[in-house]
């Protein structure tokens, strides 16, 4: 089971980094040198949406998962540090913006200085406790060999 | 899907499956190439081959090839307006002209004696007085050689060029006659010399050069003027007459510019085939004159019954630099001159107004001219120091907009003209090529240093944008290289510096940047080695014509697809007949060339498409039914050739609002409707214009209504301001991918839910028309004002293809954008269409500090595809200083753009939170603001509300916009509306915007001609401003109120009997009828000041407003006294009560 733990916490770790990368990208619009190309610019600041729209999703579900897992293993220490970032994940997708589609990130409104920084604290912050919780997993599988 | 549901009306033609299958398949694969690609250079018969791209040299069969690219690139037209100066221009068009007549270069001394009596001394003056032009002439020999290796034409132009202007012509000519030989196609060969003398006659005249540009007509009647620039004042005899007034109305170039390539050609395409076109009629050479006349005088600061020049004149009157003249800090025009004068300044700089100051005042327009050549481009840095130490000079204008104010006290506080935008405190010469104040604007005047000086503040910092506004004049520029910095991007502009002859620094990034050699020629003096006087460095906006390097794809042609509503609501309403008259009216005056296409599209609870393929006897309706999965009957013959189809167009017009008056049926499949509009214009991109009189109900993006009427007056906040869908956004990116523009006709009674159908405007850059309570019959009114409205959309400019990119300074950095548009990038707009209506605000934030440098910069460039199939891109420049004392930014602040911005920013926290958030902000910020004032500036413990003089108005203009439809609570207020409001608070510009939020109140009764303007020959009363409060509305009085898209004329109970009979042409006040919407056209001075009143304010905006007659008793009273925002009407607050709210809310 921890094992399984360990090779998705490196699978939304990798997830995350590109999510965050998206993010840190949209800052420094390289574009100064190829303002001429508007519209293939343009396809790609929409695929760059789109794909942080598509990485979103799976990162719930993942972090889900890991709790509902968490909750069969009865690790009620380590199910209690997630459940805030769940409960906040929950409210974080009922107040999305209007949207047919699964998604957090509305095209037009993500150039917006203020919600891109938040996005972007979002992401680092996210990422940090990833990574923490990372090791704590790997500390917590490793114990689990060792005294067994 | 299956069945494609082909219905043939009109004609016996059946659409089977088959045909209509493979359509359906291959929407993207067909795009027709209705033109080849290279007919977007001029292959259309008339336009000219421009000039743009010398791959492309007009087909002219000219004696030499054009063998010189470095002439093609830098001709361009500026329209400067003194109007003498363009006397003098003309005076040397003369002789050009004569030229180009001739077929052999010998004529020369035959045309000089051409030269118009009058042409010797005006340039004999010229050459004397001045100075600075003289000396761009020496250098005309050497550019003479410069030019001759290349191009062997140049060189006898050069010569007639000089001759005339250098050794005086005593003759008075026979050079009328020879004159409009000019352009006449059937000398192509000579009219290259044509071309080139004109151009360089223009050249000859420093700054101001390129009149000639300038006549372009919308209507193409001037396209002869170009060539004809004579001036009326040398009495060239008759044709003279044609030109000048062209020239003679200063800028009028630039409103039409789109129109204008035909013109600007003669100077970009030099040798090429411009002139065929333009040798034809000479009539219509007269005509376009009176045109001008009519128009840009009373407009332009510039014309010649316009007072500016004439301060000019006194100001510049002989003694120019040494004796100040009577400088008068409040207008603009003077402050420049009157604090004009570096001590500092370097010799070469005193050489210019030295020479000036012999000149007789009669010349003094030259003085200008070289005043201006000498003033604006800053050659090194140490000429840069010497300007800001000019800095200093203007402490007055300072001291008076930091003036505490204690606004408990003082109860006068409106100026009593509208107010201007506040000057920002440059030096003089950096101010007089600052860009107008119209097209860029800046919340606070002057830059705070940090962040933290910002915040300090509490004031917000943003730039609104106007940037594709009609403008008067506008250099437009040809060049191979458009010169930008490497590093940012940023185009040349006059704030740049230049290191020395070959090096310039960016004043954004400060990358120092390499002159290219194609630079150094400056086309306005023909000289070398004087890139600071190159058109892009003399003005803050100019237009550059791009290469193909800024197009992804060849120019498309200009594409309007009509999307109408035919349900039987639509019907009801009655719109369509006017629509279609209005239509017919105005389809030649369609923005566009000969590759214009039009579609239409009706739709109910159907799809409608037209066929109107070229060699039909009459169109063809085809009626798709399946509209859950929408797909066009045919590809190519749905969107047609204006020009080849035009029968069949005004057949469909005069036919389409017969063929649905019996409709009864109620739904409307909007949705699908935009599908099929999107599907149809993919290929192209273009304007899709949508009517819709009802809430969609049927197909994709079908709504529901939301709008509980009980709610309407509910102090407890408003719901659903947002989108119920996102059907509408996601089509409007997809639109804005392909370069579609929706812009959307709101014509209804009922709820539409226009804050859904909104979005599809919204992030296509598309413009929004709301009409609520639309009827044909019962509401003239609206009939009226969607009749004018019509009008002036279609033939209004377009822009296609657009991006907007806004740089700035280093250390500042654009937060968050407001209007119409999609956010592309951090920098940069998309705008799928952009018309010269729509405005734009962006949001700044300080990231690092602004020490390093004494001056920020803005510019904004708008890269787009002209009507005429030209990309084009125009670029804005704005500079502001930047200082670090809080007391310095109070006294720059602008409060009418705060008041748009944080009107901007109240709206989309009333989308994103709630409405009482926002009105709380909004009272919030007068709190912030006077708490910040009165804690870090004012030192006087004086009581009750004090603030800077600058932002007296803040109050009222917060309150106004509390009072707004968008933003005000507990007066009922339709959400339809509301949301309308909320939609035009984003995209109207400031002015517009200004007179919505707090009307402007006249007094018509009492008017007096003591200040009043002179335009041509109508005499414009300036009556005072007064407060929007009820004391100040007499039973007595006959009061205007300007509201921006509506003027209500108030009559009084007891109104002066003199002024009814005069100005209403009634008897007494009780025969004046309850609705009356004109004011009749009399013969008595009393009501032709008031016309002249009315039609001089209504000339400053571009939608024409309607006019309503109100008297004291009228029902519709309340709609008046709603605008009187000081008073407590339903809203809660006085002006008083709110100032007392304030005042606690600050303790």
């Amino acid at each position: 089971l921890l094992l399984l733990l360990y090779t998705n916490a490196y699978g939304l770790y990798h997830m995350i980094i590109a999510f965050d990368e998206l993010k840190t990208d949209y800052k420094n619009p390289i574009d100064q040198c190829n303002t001429l190309n508007p519209t293939v610019e343009k396809v790609k600041k929409i695929k760059r949406v789109k794909i942080a729209i598509k990485l979103v999703l799976p990162e719930y579900l993942i972090h889900f998962f890991f709790c509902v897992m968490f909750f069969c293993a009865a690790e009620w220490l380590t199910l209690s540090l997630n459940l805030p970032l769940l409960a906040y994940h929950v409210w974080r997708y009922m107040s999305r913006p209007v949207m047919s589609g699964p998604g957090l990130y509305d095209p037009t409104t993500i150039m917006n200085a203020d919600i891109l920084a938040f996005c972007q604290k979002e992401g680092w912050c996210k990422l940090a406790f990833y990574l923490l919780s990372f090791f704590y997993y790997l500390y917590g599988m490793i114990y689990v060999l060792v005294s067994s | 899907m299956s069945a494609p549901g082909f219905t043939n009306l009109n004609s016996s033609i059946s659409y089977g499956q088959n045909p209509a299958t493979p359509h359906r398949n291959g929407p993207a694969q067909t795009y027709q190439p209705m033109h080849p690609p290279t007919g977007c250079y001029g292959a259309p018969p008339q336009q000219q081959s421009y000039p743009t791209i010398p791959a492309h040299p007009a087909p002219v069969p000219s004696k030499a090839p054009i063998t010189n690219s470095a002439h093609s690139a830098n001709y361009y037209r500026s329209n400067h307006h003194q109007q003498q100066q363009q006397q003098h221009l003309s005076q040397h068009h003369v002789a050009p002209s004569p030229y180009s007549a001739s077929p052999s270069s010998a004529p020369p001394s035959q045309t000089y004696a051409t030269l118009p009596s009058s042409a010797p001394p005006p340039s004999n003056a010229h050459y004397s007085q001045q100075p600075l032009q003289q000396q761009h002439h020496p250098p005309y020999a050497p550019p003479g050689s410069y030019y001759g290796p290349q191009s062997y034409h140049a060189p006898p132009a050069q010569q007639s060029q000089q001759q005339p202007s250098l050794v005086p012509a005593p003759a008075v000519g026979p050079g009328a006659p020879v004159y409009p030989i000019v352009s006449y196609p059937s000398a192509p060969g000579s009219s290259q010399f044509g071309t080139l003398s004109s151009s360089q006659s223009a050249a000859a005249h420093g700054v101001m050069p390129t009149q000639m540009g300038a006549p372009l007509h919308q209507y193409g009647t001037t396209r002869p003027a170009s060539t004809a620039a004579v001036q009326p004042g040398y009495g060239v005899a008759p044709p003279s007459h044609l030109a000048p007034t062209v020239n003679g109305q200063g800028g009028t170039g630039h409103q039409h510019y789109d129109q204008s390539q035909p013109a600007s050609l003669s100077y970009d395409s030099y040798g090429d085939a411009d002139h065929p076109p333009s040798g034809t009629p000479s009539a219509s050479v007269h005509s376009s004159p009176g045109h001008h006349q009519g128009g840009d005088t009373s407009s332009s600061s510039t014309g010649s019954a316009s007072p500016v020049p004439n301060s000019y004149d006194n100001l510049e009157g002989g003694s120019y630099p040494d004796s100040m003249p009577p400088s008068n800090h409040m207008t603009n025009q003077a402050a420049p001159y009157g604090n004009y004068g570096y001590p500092g300044m370097p010799p070469a700089y005193h050489q210019g107004p030295a020479a000036v100051t012999d000149s007789s005042p009669s010349h003094d327009p030259y003085g200008q001219s070289s005043y201006q050549q000498y003033s604006q481009p800053f050659p090194n840095m140490s000429q840069l120091s010497a300007a800001l130490g000019g800095l200093s000079g203007v402490p007055e204008l300072e001291v008076a907009a930091l003036r505490p104010v204690n606004l408990l006290q003082e109860r006068d506080l409106l100026p009593h003209r509208p107010l201007e935008a506040p000057e920002p405190n440059l030096s003089p010469d950096l101010k007089k090529v600052n860009c107008c104040p119209q097209s860029f604007r800046c919340t606070l005047t002057s830059i705070p240093q940090t962040q933290a000086l910002l915040t300090k503040a509490r004031l917000p910092l943003g730039l609104l944008l106007h940037p594709f506004r009609d403008l008067q004049q506008l250099p437009v520029i040809t060049s191979n290289t458009i010169v930008r910095c490497r590093s940012c991007r940023t185009y040349i502009n006059p704030f740049v510096t230049f290191l020395d002859q070959r090096r310039w620094k960016c004043n954004l990034c400060y990358r120092v940047n390499d002159v290219p050699d194609e630079f150094m020629y400056n086309p306005v003096t023909r000289s070398y080695g004087e890139p600071h006087k190159r058109p892009e460095v003399q003005n803050a906006t100019v237009e550059f014509i791009a290469s193909s390097d800024y197009m992804l794809r060849p120019p498309q042609p200009a594409a309007y697809l009509f999307v109408l509503d035919v349900s039987h609501n639509a019907v009801e309403a009655g719109y369509l007949k006017y629509f279609c008259e209005s239509l017919m009216d105005n389809l030649d005056k369609l923005p566009g060339d000969t590759r214009t296409r039009v579609g239409f599209l009706t739709f109910d609870n159907t799809i409608h498409f037209y066929n109107l393929q070229e060699g039909l006897s009459q169109p063809q309706m085809l009626v798709v039914s399946d509209i859950d999965d929408i797909f066009i009957p045919s590809h190519d013959s749905l969107m047609v050739n204006l020009k080849e189809s035009k029968e069949l167009v005004k057949d469909l017009l005069t036919s389409l609002p017969g063929m649905f008056s019996e409709s009864k049926e109620t739904h409307s499949a909007l949705g699908p409707a935009l599908q099929a509009a999107f599907k149809l214009m993919t290929p192209t991109g273009g304007r899709v214009t949508v009517f819709q009189t009802q809430l969609p109900t049927i197909g994709a993006g079908s709504l529901q209504s939301r709008e509980d009427p009980n709610q309407r007056s509910s102090t407890k906040g408003v719901q659903h301001l947002g989108p119920a869908t996102d059907f509408y956004k996601k089509l409007a990116l997809d639109c804005s991918g392909q370069q579609i523009g929706v812009d959307l006709f709101l014509l209804s009674s009922q709820y539409t839910d226009l804050a859904s159908l909104s979005c599809i405007s919204k992030y296509s850059a598309g413009s929004i028309f709301y009409y609520p309570s639309f009827h044909c019959t019962q509401n003239p009114t609206q009939l009226e004002k969607f009749q004018k409205d019509l009008e002036r959309y279609l033939t209004r400019k377009i822009g296609f293809e657009a991006v907007m990119r806004i740089r700035c300074t280093k250390g500042l950095s654009i937060h968050t954008f407001h209007g119409n548009f999609f956010v592309r990038s951090t920098d940069l707009l998309s705008l799928a269409n952009v018309n010269p209506d729509s405005a734009f605000a962006v949001q700044m934030s300080i990231d690092d500090s602004l020490a390093d440098s004494s001056l920020a910069c803005f510019q904004a460039a708008l890269l787009y595809t002209s009507s005429k199939g030209k990309r084009r891109i125009r670029v804005h420049t704005l500079c502001l200083p930047v200082v670090n004392q809080l007391s310095d930014v109070y006294a720059g602040a602008d409060v009418q753009a705060i008041t748009c911005l944080l009107a901007d920013m109240a709206i989309d926290r009333s989308i994103t939170s709630s409405l009482s958030d926002a009105r709380d902000a909004l009272t919030n910020a007068v709190v912030d603001l006077m708490s910040a004032y009165k804690n870090n500036v004012c030192n006087l413990q004086q009581s009750g509300l004090v603030v800077a003089a600058s932002m007296r108005l803040f109050p009222v203009y917060i309150l106004s916009l509390l009072k707004q439809k968008a933003l005000r609570t507990g007066t009922s207020t339709r959400l339809d509306e509301r949301v309308f409001a909320m939609c035009e608070f984003k995209t109207q510009p400031l002015q517009q915007l200004m007179r919505m939020v707090h009307p402007d109140l006249y007094r018509l009764d009492d008017m007096s001609d003591q200040g009043a303007l002179h335009l041509n020959d109508t005499v414009v009363p300036q009556p005072h401003l007064l407060h929007l409060s009820a004391d100040r509305v007499t039973r007595d009085g006959a009061f205007l109120l300007d509201c921006g898209n509506v003027f209500y004329l108030w009559i009084g109970k007891s109104c002066d009997h003199l002024f009814i009979q005069d100005v209403l042409g009634f008897p007494d006040y009780a025969s004046i009828p309850a609705t009356m919407t004109h004011i009749p056209e009399l013969e008595t001075l009393l009501s032709e000041r008031v016309r002249a009143f009315l039609d001089w304010l209504q000339d400053k905006r571009a939608f024409s407003s309607t006019l309503t007659v109100m008297k004291d008793n009228s029902s519709a009273k309340a709609s008046f006294f709603q605008y009187l925002v000081e008073d407590r009407s339903e809203g809660p607050f006085s002006y008083n009560e709110f100032l007392q709210h304030i005042q606690q809310q600050m303790s």
